[in-house]
C-alpha cells in the first residue's frame, strides 16, 4: 500500500467537493479498493470515504412504491431491511460474499465498480432501477457500459438506487468456486408491463439483458417457455472456472431455475 | 481407573486456549528493538536471463540499509536435496545449485533475484520498485513432456530437464512386463494428480539477529523442523557453525509440508542481520506464499492393472512424470520415489509391481511433500484403476478389493513393492465401513436422488501408507542424506512437575496435550503438571521435525524411552529412601511402594530428593532427575483404512455435492481419540479439496493463474459433509512402544480416489459413459465430461 490521505465527509456536497481533485478516489466499503491498494495496484493521493454520510444510508419506500437504497448502504443492511419489501433483492444482498464483506460493502460501491461477476448489477438491471447521483439520474439500461465501465463521470457519486418492486422475482447465482462471485448469475423480475432478465458473470461485456428470454417469459412466465432459446457462447467469459460454452449453458439453466423459484 | 486424562482420553487441547484467544506467539509477532525489514524482488517471468540489475537509485532511497543480489551469494553453498536418487542406469540424479538469490537466470515466477533491507516495510517496498533488472525473457518450460523433449533447459549446466529416471524395483521390471503381457485382462488409466498450493494459514516469516559480541546468530522462523533448518544452513548453505546458530520455530500456523524445507529467505535475513548489524524481519504476503511455498503433487501417470477374469490381481505397472519445479526442494526427490513407488502394491497380495518415475525440471515453483507426500499419488493411481477394472469385469468394487487383500494371518507381509507390513486387518476395516456407511441402504438413497433429478454415486477406497518416518538404516541404503530418528529429554523439576523437550515441532497437531498424556500415564501424575518444550534448538536435544505422520510414532517413542529411564532412576532413589531393594518396589499411580507393605514414597518426594540430595548415595546415583533418549524406528508404520463417499451430481450444471463420507482407519493404538478425529477431519478436508476444488494452474508462459483466493479454491465448510469417522479397528504397530501408527496424513491420502470413484459411479448410473475425469472435479469439468461422453 502506498501512503494516502483520507477524508471523511459528512455530507454529499462535501464528498463531491473533495472528489474534485483528480488524484482523489471515492471509497465505499472498500471490498475491492482496499485489496487493490494493498497490492500497490493503485496510488490515489486521497481517499474520500463515503460511509460517514448519513444522507446516503438506509432503505425506504418512495411515494411511487419503489425501493430506495442509499448509496452507502451495506449489503447486510439491505438483506435485513429490504426483506419484507423486496425479498428477492434482500436474498441477493444476503448472499454477497461473507458476513464481513456484507457488513462493509455497499450497493453504491458495487454498482460504481461494476465488476462483471458482481451480483448487484444484475439486480439493478433486472429491476430496471434508476441510479441517482449527486448530479443526475441514470436509467440502469444506460448505466452499465461493459466490464468495470459505467456512465459515471469522474468524481460523480451514487447517492441512491431506486428499484421498482416487481410482482415476482428471483436471483439464481451459480458461484465461481474460489471467489464465490457469480460464475453465472441470473436475475429474473416480473412486472406488470413485462419480464426482465439480467445476467451477470457470463459476458465479456459485463451484465446484460437476455431479451429473447424476456419476450418469451413475458408471454408465459414458466421455465418451459424458454423452450429452445439459448444464448450464444460468443462473447462469453472463458477462464479457469468455466468455458464460454459452459457459461452460455448455465445462463439458460439459471434463468429457468430463477423463473421456477420466482413462481 | 477411569480414563479421563492419560493415554486414550479425549483430553481437550490445552494449546487451543491461547490460539483461540489470540495469545499465540508466531514469528511475525516477534518485534525487537532496531528491527529492519527485508523485502524481496521477484521475477515476473518464468524463465529469463539476468543481464544486469541496477540498484543505483534504490540504494539511495530513504531508509534503505542494504541491498542484496544473487552476486552476494555466489560464494556460499546451495540449498541441497535431502535424498540422492539414482537413475535406472545407476547414474546419480542431476543436482543443480539452488542459490539463496537467483543469479544469472530466474527460473520461475516469484524467483527472488534481489532483496532490500530498510528501516520500514514501506521504505523497503518503495526501494524494491526502483530496482531495475534487465531480464531477457526466454521461452518457459511448463509442460513436463515438452520439457523432456526441449533443446533448452531450466538449468543450462546440466544439459537436460530430467533430474532422474528411477525404476522400482528395477529387478522386477522384466517379470512385471511379462506378467502383464500374458494377463487375461489389463486395465489402463492415464491420469493427472493435480498440483496443489499448500496454503498454510500463516505465511512464511523469518526474523534474524546477530550478536557481534559472541559471533552468534538467532533465527526465528516458520519451520516444521528447526534442527533440520539449522543443519542445512550450517552444513550446506551459509557455513555458520551449528553452535553459533539458534533456530527457533515458535507457534507456527500450519505447514502441511511446506514448512519442512529450508528456503533462501531464511539465509538472506541471517546474512542481512550481520551486514546491517540489526535484527531483520521478512514476512511473506499471500501472493508470495502462492508463488514460492513448495507446491505439492503434480504427477502425470499411466497405470496398468493386470488381473485374472475373476479379479485376482497379477501386476501393477506405473509410468509417472513428476514435476520438481525449477529447483530441488529438500524432499522433492524422495517424495515421488520412495514415498510413492514403495506403496504401489497397496493393501494387496499382487505378485508383480513395477514403477518408473521420471522427475522433470520446469519453470514453476519447486514441488515437494504436501500432506501425504507421494502416498496420495500412489493411492489415487491404484484405487482409481482398481475401480475401473472392477467396472470392466463386472465385479463389485468392494469384493474386488477384498479378493486381493493381505489377510490378517499373513503378517509380517512382504509387499511386491519392497515394504514389510507389520500389522493390519483390511477386511475388518471394510466390514466396518460398509456398516457405518449403510451400504445396504444406498440403492434406496439413489432412488430418492433420482426422484429429485440428481445422480447418486457410491465410491470406495482402501489405502495403506508408510508413516512413522523413518528407519535410518533402511533409508540410508535408499539414498537419504539424513537419519530420521527423534529425541526427547524428560526433565523432572525439583518440585515434581516436568518439562519435556521434544524434537517434534507442533504446529497444529496437539503435541502439547498428547505427549503429557503419555508421560502422565507412565508416571501416574497429572498431565497438567507436565509441559512440553519444542521448536528451539537451544532448548531441545535434537529433532528431525514433524511430517510423515511421525511425531507420535517416532518422537513419542523417544518420550517413552526417556520416561522409562526416569522411572529406572527414580526407583533407585526411592529404594534408597525406603531402605529397600529396587526389585522389591512397585511403582503404581505415582507411588513407589515396598511390596507387601504400606511403606511408600511419592514420585514428587523422589523428585525433591533428587535435587536436594541430603543423605543421598552420590557414589551410586547422580543428583538430578533428567533423561534423554533418541529413538530410531525399526520399520515404517502402516496405517490403513477403508473409506466410502456418496455424492449427488447435478447433471444440468455438473456440480458435485458430497452427501456422506465415512472414514474407517486403523491407526494402531490411539492416544487421544478426539485429536485423532480432528486430524482425520483436516486430512479429509484437504483430500476433498484436491478431488473437487484445488489446482495450482500455470499457463503456457509459466504464469500462475490461480495465484490468489479469487481463483484458487480452498475448501470451505459448506463444501464438506458431516463425516463419519471411526478408528476402532486397531491393529497395534508391532515395533514401537506405544503401538501407534500415525494419523496426520490418512484423510488426505484416502479421500481423493474415494470421491472420484463416487462421481464416476454416479455418472455411470445415469447412463453417461464417463470412465475418468481428472481432478479437481469442478462443475465445468464434470459437465464437459458428461457432454463429451
Amino acid at each position: 500500500m502506498y501512503a494516502f490521505e483520507i477524508e471523511r465527509p459528512a455530507t454529499i456536497a462535501d464528498a463531491v467537493a473533495a472528489l474534485q481533485d483528480e488524484d482523489a478516489q471515492a471509497l465505499g466499503g472498500g471490498q475491492t479498493l482496499i485489496p487493490t491498494l494493498k497490492a500497490r495496484l493503485a496510488m490515489p493521493a486521497t481517499l474520500v470515504s463515503l460511509t460517514g454520510i448519513g444522507e446516503m444510508k438506509g432503505v425506504c419506500l418512495s411515494d411511487e412504491g419503489a425501493l430506495c437504497i442509499g448509496g452507502a448502504t451495506t449489503h447486510g443492511t439491505v438483506a435485513q431491511e429490504a426483506a419484507a419489501l423486496y425479498p428477492a433483492l434482500a436474498a441477493l444482498a444476503g448472499h454477497i460474499g461473507d458476513p464481513a464483506v456484507r457488513n462493509r460493502g455497499t450497493i453504491g460501491g458495487s454498482l460504481a465498480n461494476n465488476d462483471p461477476s458482481a451480483c448487484y448489477p444484475a439486480a439493478a438491471l433486472g429491476s430496471g432501477a434508476t441510479i441517482i447521483t449527486n448530479a443526475r439520474t441514470i436509467a440502469a439500461d444506460d448505466y452499465f457500459q461493459g466490464m468495470f465501465a459505467t456512465a459515471l463521470d469522474a468524481g460523480e457519486v451514487i447517492t441512491e438506487v431506486r428499484l421498482p418492486i416487481p410482482q415476482a422475482a428471483n436471483y439464481q447465482k451459480f458461484v465461481q468456486p474460489a471467489s464465490r462471485f457469480a460464475l453465472v448469475g441470473v436475475y429474473v423480475a416480473k412486472y406488470a408491463d413485462g419480464v426482465r432478465v439480467a445476467v451477470t458473470g457470463a459476458s465479456e461485456s459485463g451484465v446484460f439483458r437476455w431479451t429473447e428470454a424476456e419476450a418469451a417469459l413475458s408471454a408465459d412466465f414458466s421455465a418451459a417457455a424458454l423452450g429452445d432459446l439459448g444464448v450464444s457462447a460468443e462473447g462469453m467469459i472463458g477462464d479457469l472456472h468455466g468455458t464460454p460454452a459452459y457459461r452460455a449453458h448455465l445462463v439458460k439453466v439459471m434463468t429457468g431455475r430463477a423463473v421456477t423459484a420466482a413462481g | 481407573m477411569p480414563k479421563n486424562s492419560g493415554i486414550g482420553a479425549s483430553t481437550k487441547r490445552r494449546e487451543d486456549l491461547r490460539f483461540l484467544k489470540g495469545q499465540g506467539h508466531y514469528t511475525d509477532d516477534i518485534n525487537t528493538y532496531g528491527q529492519a525489514t527485508a523485502v524481496f524482488v521477484r521475477s515476473n517471468v518464468a524463465n529469463g536471463k539476468i543481464n544486469g540489475i541496477d540498484i543505483s537509485v534504490a540504494e539511495n532511497m530513504p531508509g534503505v540499509l542494504a541491498i542484496f543480489t544473487g552476486a552476494d551469494f555466489v560464494d556460499v553453498g546451495g540449498n541441497p536435496a535431502g535424498w540422492l536418487i539414482n537413475s535406472r542406469d545407476g547414474t546419480p540424479m542431476k543436482e543443480p545449485k539452488r542459490p539463496v538469490l537467483a543469479h544469472g537466470k530466474v527460473r520461475h515466477v516469484g524467483d527472488a533475484y534481489a532483496a532490500v533491507v530498510a528501516e520500514t516495510e514501506k521504505q523497503a517496498r518503495d526501494a524494491a520498485e526502483e530496482i531495475i533488472a534487465d531480464i531477457e525473457e526466454l521461452p518457459a518450460l511448463v509442460d513436463m513432456a515438452a520439457a523432456l523433449k526441449a533443446d533448452h533447459f531450466v538449468h543450462d549446466e546440466i544439459g537436460t530437464n530430467q533430474c532422474f529416471d528411477w525404476g522400482w524395483i528395477e529387478d522386477n521390471r522384466a517379470a512385471t512386463d511379462a506378467a502383464i503381457k500374458a494377463a487375461p485382462h489389463v486395465t489402463t488409466l492415464e491420469l493427472v494428480n493435480n498440483r496443489l498450493a499448500p496454503n498454510a494459514l500463516e505465511p512464511r516469516c523469518s526474523t534474524a539477529s546477530y550478536d557481534q559480541g559472541t559471533d552468534a546468530y538467532t533465527l526465528h522462523t516458520t519451520s516444521q523442523n528447526p534442527h533440520l533448518t539449522r543443519l542445512l544452513i550450517s552444513a550446506f548453505v551459509m557455513g555458520i557453525p551449528e553452535n553459533k546458530l539458534t533456530v527457533i520455530a515458535p507457534d507456527v500456523g500450519g505447514g502441511f509440508g511446506s514448512k519442512i524445507y529450508h528456503y533462501g529467505e531464511e539465509a538472506l535475513v541471517l546474512a542481512a542481520a550481520k551486514k546491517v548489524g540489526r535484527p531483520v524481519k521478512w514476512t511473506a504476503d499471500r501472493s508470495e506464499a502462492f508463488l514460492t511455498d513448495a507446491h505439492g503433487r503434480d504427477h502425470v501417470t499411466k497405470i496398468e492393472l493386470a488381473c485374472e477374469k475373476d479379479g485376482s490381481f497379477i501386476a501393477f505397472r506405473t509410468e509417472t512424470l513428476a514435476n520438481v519445479g525449477a529447483y530441488l526442494s529438500n524432499f522433492s526427490t524422495v517424495t515421488p520415489t520412495f514415498l510413492h513407488g514403495t506403496l504401489m502394491a497397496g493393501n494387496y497380495t499382487v505378485p508383480h509391481v513395477y514403477v518408473n518415475v521420471k522427475t522433470v525440471f520446469t519453470n514453476t515453483a519447486p514441488v515437494d511433500a504436501y500432506r501425504g507426500a507421494g502416498r496420495p499419488e500412489a493411492t489415487y493411481s491404484i484405487e482409481r484403476v482398481i475401480d475401473m477394472a472392477a467396472r470392466e469385469l463386472g465385479i463389485d468394487p468392494v469384493e474386488m478389493r477384498r479378493k486381493n487383500f493381505v489377510k490378517p494371518d499373513q503378517y509380517p507381509f512382504a509387499s511386491a513393492a519392497g515394504l514389510e507390513y507389520d500389522s493390519g486387518n483390511y477386511d475388518a476395516l471394510m466390514d466396518k465401513m460398509e456398516t457405518l456407511a449403510d451400504r445396504g441402504g444406498f440403492d434406496a438413497r439413489r432412488r430418492e436422488s433420482e426422484a429429485k433429478g440428481l445422480l447418486r454415486g457410491f465410491g470406495v477406497n482402501a489405502y495403506i501408507e508408510a508413516c512413522g518416518i523413518a528407519p535410518s538404516n533402511l533409508i540410508g541404503v535408499l539414498g537419504s542424506r539424513v537419519g530420521l530418528y527423534d529425541a526427547a529429554t524428560v526433565r523432572v523439576n525439583a518440585t515434581g512437575n516436568l518439562s519435556v523437550m521434544v524434537g517434534a515441532h507442533s504446529h497444529g497437531q496437539g503435541h502439547e496435550t498428547v505427549f503429557p498424556q503419555i508421560v502422565g500415564e507412565m508416571l501416574g501424575i497429572d498431565p497438567l503438571s507436565i509441559d512440553i518444550v519444542h521448536g528451539d534448538t537451544s532448548k531441545i536435544p535434537f529433532g528431525m521435525g514433524t511430517y510423515g505422520s511421525r511425531s507420535l510414532a517416532v518422537c513419542g517413542s523417544a518420550v517413552v524411552r526417556a520416561t522409562e529411564k526416569i522411572i529406572v532412576k527414580a526407583k533407585k532413589i526411592a529404594a534408597h529412601m525406603l531402605e529397600a531393594a529396587v526389585d522389591d518396589l512397585d511403582f503404581v499411580d505415582g507411588q513407589f511402594t515396598v511390596k507387601g507393605t504400606d511403606s511408600s514414597v511419592s514420585f514428587g518426594e523422589v523428585a525433591l530428593k533428587a535435587y536436594i540430595p541430603h543423605n543421598f548415595p552420590i557414589e551410586d546415583i547422580e543428583p538430578g532427575l533428567e533423561e534423554t533418549a533418541f529413538y530410531d524406528p525399526a520399520n515404517f508404520t502402516y496405517p490403513s483404512g477403508a473409506y466410502a463417499c456418496e455424492v449427488e451430481v447435478d447433471t444440468e450444471t455438473g456440480k458435485v455435492r458430497i452427501d456422506r463420507f465415512t472414514a474407517v482407519d486403523d491407526f494402531g493404538n490411539v492416544m487421544n481419540p478426539m485429536i485423532v478425529t480432528g486430524q482425520v477431519h483436516g486430512g479429509l478436508g484437504q483430500g476433498i479439496g484436491q478431488a473437487l476444488l484445488e489446482k495450482a494452474q500455470y499457463d503456457s508462459d509459466g504464469q500462475l493463474l490461480s495465484a490468489s483466493y479469487m481463483d484458487y479454491t480452498m475448501p470451505r465448510a459448506d463444501d464438506l459433509p458431516f463425516y463419519t469417522v471411526d478408528h476402532s479397528c486397531a491393529t497395534p504397530c508391532t515395533h514401537n512402544p506405544l503401538g501407534v501408527k500415525g494419523c496426520g496424513e490418512a484423510g488426505a491420502i484416502g479421500s481423493p480416489p474415494t470421491v472420484v470413484n463416487a462421481v464416476i459411479d454416479a455418472l455411470q448410473s445415469g447412463g453417461k459413459n464417463v470412465i475418468h475425469i481428472d481432478m479437481p472435479l469442478t462443475p465445468v469439468r464434470v459437465w464437459e465430461a458428461m457432454n463429451n461422453a
